[in-house]
């Protein structure tokens, strides 16, 4: 099996370095390009372990708006966004809810929770 | 059953709607579009004009003429907006002047009143912004800008006030006879008449062909404009226009009814009778033509462009009369320039021809040729203001900022007769999505409250015409197994880089 | 007439952190009117995360930004008036507002502060032929739809513009279900952030096409498809480039315009290199008494930097309450220095060669102690190349950088003893491009 050699642009901050990362196998990478420490730890994690903070929005019933915004509290393996984003359509929480309220616990056993990021309350009736 | 059945609720067929809503007979107003005003009507330079343009001995120039003075009256009726302030045709050349003279002479034989030759000096004070090359213009008091959609809107508003019948989504594929009716055949169901009028504007040969063989054939020819912000509607105080050519009377620029600048035509034959698409090589030609009119059209401020087609007949005059094979079909049939200034004329004789042709249709009481008020709410005075608000809070919010809007108003505009039930038909009764933020804003709640005063779920309301859905669906209805998020970085992407610049 | 002391216009993070200074400096009496439902502005619909990240160093979505001061304006007790809008400022500082409660009112104000905001640039603007099919969106609406009225707009999306809405909205609309066919960006590199091209495009095997923009749009009642054309180093279409791609949605996200509509009414003198106000350091406009904050004196890239903003026109405004009794402060208006020899003259500040605009436009406290930071951006990216300040014929101040982007504002620092220095003439800011 060929070595690893790719280019990889971080996204930890604004700058975005472009970083390359190279090495024979996942246990001997090295890494060139980054500005910083944080760069070198995400260009590592990426080849070997990428992961994202998902964030979208689920059905909320008796709320100022229909949808509340959400994230998973910590990031999740790319290749469970898709499933999670099912796992989230399916999901209907009730109204009033409190920021940071976790609405589904330990998704899809990411072990990452999926939390409210506003809190959103009840209107009064008309 | 009726007895009239109108085909096109363009402005013609509104106010021929209207004319005959003063009778008992009943009235059908068809249209194959949604809303009224789809075709030619939705799309012109809302000008009412003098009258020196047409050909004496016309039609055009009979109707123009009638029409023009029936505007404060039927402006004051319908609650619409008119403006009369007047046009400028300017030379820009001492060649020019010749052409200036013969409309002045053509407008005093046509019967035209209060037409003058400016001479420069008071043409540049009149219209600083004027290009430095005016020589001298054809001032006519009596020229006016209105909304000829409000209009349309009005006018089939009081006609269904007035017990006319308004049917969309209608268009008449086929026309038997039948034991004197006339079935009109579209693809959900057929109506009958006994009379038909024939205002189908870019479609009105096609309309008579199914009745016979027409005497006449509508060429469709394409003008396309550009709106400026208000900012910009102070530029000019009439309407200006350009020496006419053999192909029209030219882009002409001038501040529309509410205050905006509108600048446009030009005119172009086209083969597809559909085709409304704006075009950058013709959009080009407009503002390359407004030039000669003034420099300073600042076209950074522009806010939309759009095109509109105009139903020109071959035979160079419009065609108002009763079809002779056919007794009992009537066209009002190319109804190009002047055609919006003679429509109230045309409604009248139509009318007074039925009536007579028909033999005494009695007349309704009750018939109610004034529209109830609209509320304009941010041109009342701010004690009425605050009564409105205090009746009915919804006048106490703001929809469309760009326009200053409340709900009231368009809550209002969906439940008169004929009311909006889209989004286009909010924005041609009480204008949000006119402003300069073009529905970016407004255009959600504009929508959310179309779907709660019509009992609808919002992704049913459509942007004009049935196919014009605005959303897909709700959220949170499907999830793709076949998507996938790409695991490795960047070296396999697909992207296509052309070259760092 | 009801009187206070400040009147914000713009709940948004920009009129709420205003607020809250002015409250914090010591003023009892303030107000903020918001049009929409809710406070929040902008920050309600922005559901992705990167906010806050300088000024609370936490990574957090809009709306947990939001709450952050939402959250302090309710401990502050600071009276908000929802669902109202206002409608005119006149001369004498007083807002006309109307909402459904009130009706139409006016309160005076010691001082205002602008925090509109911006809106976005329209297909109209930007002139794209075709036909006028709905299917048209604006990033922004569409995101207002998808995020909190929970609509889908399309299912095939063509976007237009690679600004940061536009490519957080692309991987928005891949999430919910939708195809995102390709991005286009008219210039030969992208408008928003590269880690946004990262996360949004790569992620999702987002074809992103550099040099190419939409000619045309076609559909009857819904959008059928888009005709896509390269461009030259002009950005202009290359006529026959032209290529049909089928789609049933556009949306574009081609630029924010500051919403300057009652700043005008006003009487408030705009920048045209900016579209909002001309400000000094206090970020008071033209009016004395009337600040701005915020996106409706230019578009910010960062929320961060838009509170601190915010900070310093509450401060002004407080200044200002606080200070004058009912006397007229000097305001940025007058003749630059280069004409005016009175030493309490404005400082005119400009855009010099490569730059699209700096902020503030003027400086009145030339002799103060504090530093005070120019804000500008630049029309096009450059390599390695030095931002200079430069006042007569002489530079006042050479920073390096390694590479400048329109898409990142660039902040620059005079301190004491450079602006001493300035007692003349006007500055001139300018980005060098470093030869080699």
């Amino acid at each position: 099996m060929s070595g690893i050699d790719r280019e990889i642009i971080c996204i930890v901050c604004p700058t975005g370095c472009r970083i390359r990362v190279r090495g024979a196998n996942q246990q001997k990478l090295t890494v060139g390009g980054n500005e910083c420490k944080r760069g070198e730890e995400y260009a590592l994690k990426e080849i070997t372990d990428p992961r994202r903070t998902l964030i979208t929005t689920v059905r909320i019933d008796h709320g100022s708006l229909k949808r509340l915004p959400v994230r998973t509290n910590r990031e999740i393996p790319k290749e469970s966004i898709f499933p999670c984003m099912e796992v989230i359509n399916r999901a209907r929480v009730e109204a009033p809810v409190q920021i940071g309220q976790v609405i589904i616990p330990d998704i899809l056993g990411t072990g990452a929770d999926v939390v409210a990021t506003r809190s959103m309350g009840v209107p009064p009736r008309a | 059953m009726f007895e009239v059945a109108i085909i096109g609720a363009g402005v013609i067929g509104t106010l021929i709607a209207r004319e005959l809503s003063r009778f008992k007979a009943d009235v059908a107003l068809l249209d194959k579009s949604n809303d009224v005003a789809g075709g030619s009507t939705k799309a012109n330079s809302g000008i009412i004009h003098a009258g020196y343009d047409a050909e004496p001995g016309t039609s055009k120039a009979r109707f123009n003429i009638l029409g023009n003075p029936l505007f404060d009256v039927l402006c004051e009726q319908l609650d619409v907006r008119f403006d009369r302030i007047g046009s400028l045709v300017v030379a820009f050349s001492r060649s020019e002047r010749e052409t200036v003279e013969q409309l002045y002479r053509r407008g005093i034989q046509n019967g035209v009143a209060g037409l003058r030759i400016i001479e420069r000096e008071e043409l540049l004070s009149l219209e600083p912004n004027l290009d430095e090359a005016a020589v001298c213009a054809l001032h006519a008091p009596q020229a006016g800008i209105v909304d000829p959609w409000e209009i349309a809107v009005a006018a089939a508003e009081n006609a269904a006030d007035n017990g006319v019948e308004v049917i969309f989504n209608f268009p008449v594929e086929a026309i038997e006879r039948d034991n004197g009716w006339f079935r009109l055949i579209g693809p959900a169901g057929e109506i009958r008449a006994r009379r038909l009028i024939n205002c189908a504007g870019v479609f009105a040969d096609r309309i008579h062909e199914m009745v016979s063989p027409p005497s006449f054939s509508i060429i469709a020819r394409k003008g396309q404009y550009f709106v400026l912000d208000k900012a910009a509607g102070q530029l000019v105080n009439h309407v200006i226009f350009q020496c006419p050519t053999r192909a029209g009377k030219g882009v002409l620029v001038t501040r529309s009814v509410h205050g905006n600048l509108l600048v446009g035509p030009d005119a172009q034959e086209i083969e597809d009778r559909e085709d409304l698409a704006t075009t950058r090589e013709r959009l080009d030609f407009v503002r390359r033509s407004a030039g000669k009119i003034s420099k300073r059209i600042p076209f950074g401020e522009v806010i939309r462009s759009f095109s509109g087609l105009r139903a020109t007949p071959n035979t160079k005059d419009f065609i108002i009369q009763e079809c002779e094979e056919v007794p009992g079909f009537f066209d009002a049939a190319g109804i190009e320039s002047p055609g919006l200034t003679a429509a109230p004329a045309i409604a009248r004789y139509l009318r007074e021809l039925l009536a007579e042709v028909v033999g005494g249709l009695e007349e309704r009481k009750g018939f109610d040729p004034r529209r109830r008020r609209v509320i304009r709410f941010m041109d009342l005075p701010e004690g009425r203001k605050n009564e409105l608000i205090r009746k009915d809070p919804r006048f106490g919010r703001i929809i469309c900022r760009c326009e200053q809007v409340t709900e009231g108003e368009i809550v209002d505009a969906i439940h008169r007769k004929v009311g909006a039930r889209t989004l286009d038909g909010v924005k041609k009764r009480v204008r949000p999505g006119m402003g300069r933020c073009q529905g970016g804003f407004c255009g959600p709640q504009v929508l959310e409250i179309l779907a709660r005063e019509l009992g609808k779920d919002a992704t049913a309301i459509v942007k004009n015409e049935v196919d014009s859905y605005i959303l897909t669906g709700a959220t949170k209805c499907c999830g793709d197994r076949e998507r996938s998020v790409r695991t490795n970085p960047l070296a396999e992407q697909k992207a296509e880089y052309h070259g760092q610049g | 007439m009801d009187r206070v002391e400040i009147v914000v216009i713009g709940g948004g993070p920009a009129g709420m952190a205003a607020a809250v200074a002015a409250r914090e400096a010591g003023l009892e009496n303030v107000l903020l009117i918001e049009r929409d439902r809710e406070l929040g502005g902008i920050l309600q619909q922005c559901i992705h995360n990167g906010f806050g990240l300088h000024r609370f160093k936490e990574d957090l979505t809009g709306p947990e930004f939001s709450e952050r001061y939402i959250h302090r304006m309710g401990e502050l007790n600071i009276p908000v008036k929802l669902d109202t809008t206002v409608l005119e400022i006149t001369g004498n500082r007083e807002v006309l507002y109307i909402n459904a409660a009130e009706g139409v009112r006016t309160v005076a104000a010691g001082a205002i502060v602008l925090a509109m905001g911006c809106r976005e640039r329209s297909r109209g603007a930007i002139n794209i032929p075709g036909s006028r099919p709905a299917g048209v969106f604006t990033a922004g609406t569409a995101q207002r739809l998808i995020n909190m009225e929970g609509y889908m707009v399309g299912k095939r999306v063509m976007m237009l513009g690679t600004g940061d809405i536009g490519l957080i909205m692309a991987r928005r609309l891949t999430l919910e279900g939708a195809k995102v066919i390709a991005v286009l960006a008219r210039k030969p590199y992208p408008g928003g952030l590269m880690r946004n091209v990262a996360q949004c495009l790569y992620d999702y095997d987002i074809p992103l096409l550099l040099r190419h923009t939409i000619v045309e749009i076609v559909g009857k009642d819904r959008v059928t498809g888009v005709l896509v054309a390269e461009t030259d180093q002009n950005s202009r279409p290359i006529p026959g480039s032209e290529e049909l791609y089928e789609c049933d949605t556009v949306i574009l996200s081609v630029g924010l315009i500051p919403e300057n509509e009652l700043s005008l009414s006003a009487g408030v003198k705009l920048d045209p290199h900016t579209g909002g106000p001309i400000v000094d350091e206090t970020r008071q406009t033209s009016v004395p008494g009337i600040y701005a904050c915020g996106n409706v004196v230019y578009v910010h890239d960062l929320v961060d930097f838009v509170v601190e903003e915010s900070e310093i026109a509450a401060r002004g405004a407080a200044g200002f309450v606080l200070g004058s009794e009912g006397g007229e402060a000097e305001t940025v208006e007058g003749e630059g220095r280069g004409s005016d020899d009175r030493k309490d003259a404005p400082v005119h500040v400009l855009p010099g060669g490569g730059l699209k605009y700096v902020v503030p436009q003027r400086i009145r406290g030339i002799n103060g102690e504090d530093p005070l930071d120019l804000f500008l951006r630049v029309k096009r990216v450059y390599g390695r190349s030095f931002i200079e300040v430069r006042y007569g014929g002489d530079v006042l101040k050479r920073v390096k950088r390694l590479r400048l982007n329109p898409g990142e504002m660039e902040r620059l620092r005079l301190n004491k003893s450079e602006m001493e220095r300035i007692n003349e003439v006007d500055l001139i800011v300018e980005a060098v491009e470093v030869g080699g």
